[in-house]
């Protein structure tokens, strides 16, 4: 048998593999792009599902974004406090970062607000809403309760409970896939630590709110008079918290005739409003 | 010549379509071809690797496995070449046009394992096309894994507004009509003598 061609194949085959493998290694060398070390740090801090909740393309985008300080670092929404403290380590600053829900400014509930008609088709908001009057409620922009955010939540964080939608401030990561899917643009991402809450985005005039709604924003401004903070307006027949200014002290809910601004959003059961003459009691 | 170039133009992008008659790179073909845009990255980054590596490799088989006597070690030899263009390729795509290697993205090293970039190689061996003609091969072959590619991911993008029945959601009904466009590229057929 014939040695020498076994051994040139062997040879030619590991001369290839040597020299690709040295060519290779040296271009890694000379094409070596400097990567920042804390772009590689702070993708490994972030959750990594990729979600696109930051705007960013991926966790490798916002990581980037991060350490050229395009976006905080407190950027990514699903990591939460402690993603952003882990974030802020490595880019040497304190990162002080408040946690956030979704919140649905509706509390027209089955027995609070009335039906126009009695909608049976596809069930799906982004369907309902097509069908001529806007709503099968009276309130043209209630809850419908059909439940698009529901089936657009990835964290099981958003029900249909009494007709409407309710968020669960605990499982909420604030991805904002619900407030996307909403027809209505009823959700909204406020801070978790928000104790009062505008539940309701009518913009009828009062009369009409008063028809349609048990707990409708009638635009009555009570809540402006007693706020001490400025942190609150009605624009549009509608009042609206501005989260920056609100010291949370609860003053608007326990003014509002039609219980439309409530607190607690930490409660569980914070539809109820006898719990929440109980509160006005205490505070 | 000029009459080959034709002929391996249209023969291997349309008639000997490297998808859809000789089943080569299925797997980029269904994983790749859910939105006309990654199709289009992906039939780039393809066009671009498979003609730097029929070069390559028709190369390295003329000059040094023939002379040696050693082409039975093609198969061995073509793959740590394509293997080691690709980690090439992408390392100075890198460096040099980082617009295109942002676009190219992923894809670039998917190409590795995309068996469509062997069966070239190997095919130009068994054509015996000299280093030009297998250059040329290996491009309008990847143009026609383009084209299949950026028509499947059109058809697909329709076909997520139908209602398909339960049982052929999903992978089913891509490969049905994948099945479909294989008949229909079969028309090419008989167009060259």
């Amino acid at each position: 048998m014939d040695f020498t061609l076994v051994l040139i194949a062997a040879g030619l085959i590991t001369g290839v593999g040597l020299l690709v493998g040295l060519f290779l290694g040296f271009s890694a060398i000379k094409f070596e792009v400097p990567v920042d070390e804390r772009e590689i740090k702070i993708r490994e801090a972030l959750p990594g599902a990729n979600c696109g909740a930051c705007g960013y393309p991926g966790c490798d985008g916002l990581a980037h974004a991060i350490v050229i300080d395009e976006a905080p670092v407190s950027g990514c929404p699903v990591g939460g406090a402690d993603c952003a403290m882990a974030i802020g380590k490595i880019m040497g600053q304190s990162g002080s970062f408040e946690k956030t829900v979704a919140f649905v400014k509706c509390g027209g509930t089955c027995n609070r607000a009335g039906d126009k008609f009695i909608y049976s088709g596809i069930h799906d908001c982004n369907a309902a809403v097509v069908v001529p009057g806007g709503s099968p409620k009276q309130c043209g922009y209630g809850c419908m309760g059909l439940g698009s955010c529901v089936a657009a939540c990835e964290y099981d964080a958003i029900h249909i409970v009494d007709g409407i939608a309710k968020v669960d401030p605990e499982k909420c990561v604030a991805c904002k896939a619900c407030v996307v899917a909403c027809p209505k643009e009823l959700i909204e991402i406020i801070p978790y630590t928000a104790k009062q809450v505008v539940r309701c985005m009518s913009k009828d005039k009062a009369k009409d709110v008063k028809v349609a709604c048990e707990v409708g924003c009638i635009a009555c401004k009570r809540c402006v008079k007693v706020c001490p903070f400025d942190a609150i307006h009605v624009n549009d027949m509608l009042a609206k918290v501005d989260y920056d200014k609100c010291k949370r002290c609860r003053k608007c809910a326990k003014a509002c005739p039609q219980n439309t601004i409530t607190f607690k959003l930490e409660d569980t059961d914070f539809w109820n409003p006898p719990q929440v003459e109980e509160e006005k009691e205490t505070a | 010549m000029l009459r080959d170039f034709l002929v391996i133009l249209v023969g291997s992008s349309l008639i000997n379509n490297v998808i859809l008659s000789q089943f080569l790179g299925i797997c980029p073909f269904l994983g790749v071809s859910k939105k006309i845009e990654t199709a289009k990255g992906m039939g780039g980054a393809v066009v671009f690797v498979l003609t730097l590596s029929s070069l390559f490799t028709s190369i390295l088989y003329k000059f040094l496995l023939l002379p040696l006597g050693l082409d039975y070690l093609q198969t061995i030899v073509f793959i740590i070449i394509i293997a080691a263009l690709v980690q090439f390729v992408e390392m100075f795509l890198k460096k040099a046009m980082p617009p295109l290697y942002q676009a190219l993205g992923v894809f670039l090293p998917l190409i590795t394992t995309n068996c469509a970039v062997l069966g070239v190689a190997l095919i130009n061996v068994q054509k015996e096309y000299n280093i030009l003609l297998s250059t040329f091969n290996g491009l309008s072959t990847s143009i026609g894994f383009a084209i299949a590619l950026i028509i499947m991911a059109g058809l697909r993008e329709k076909i997520e507004h139908n209602p398909i029945p339960k049982a052929f959601q999903g992978t089913p009904i891509v490969l049905v009509t994948a099945g479909f466009m294989a008949i229909a590229f079969l028309g090419f057929s008989g167009l060259i003598r």
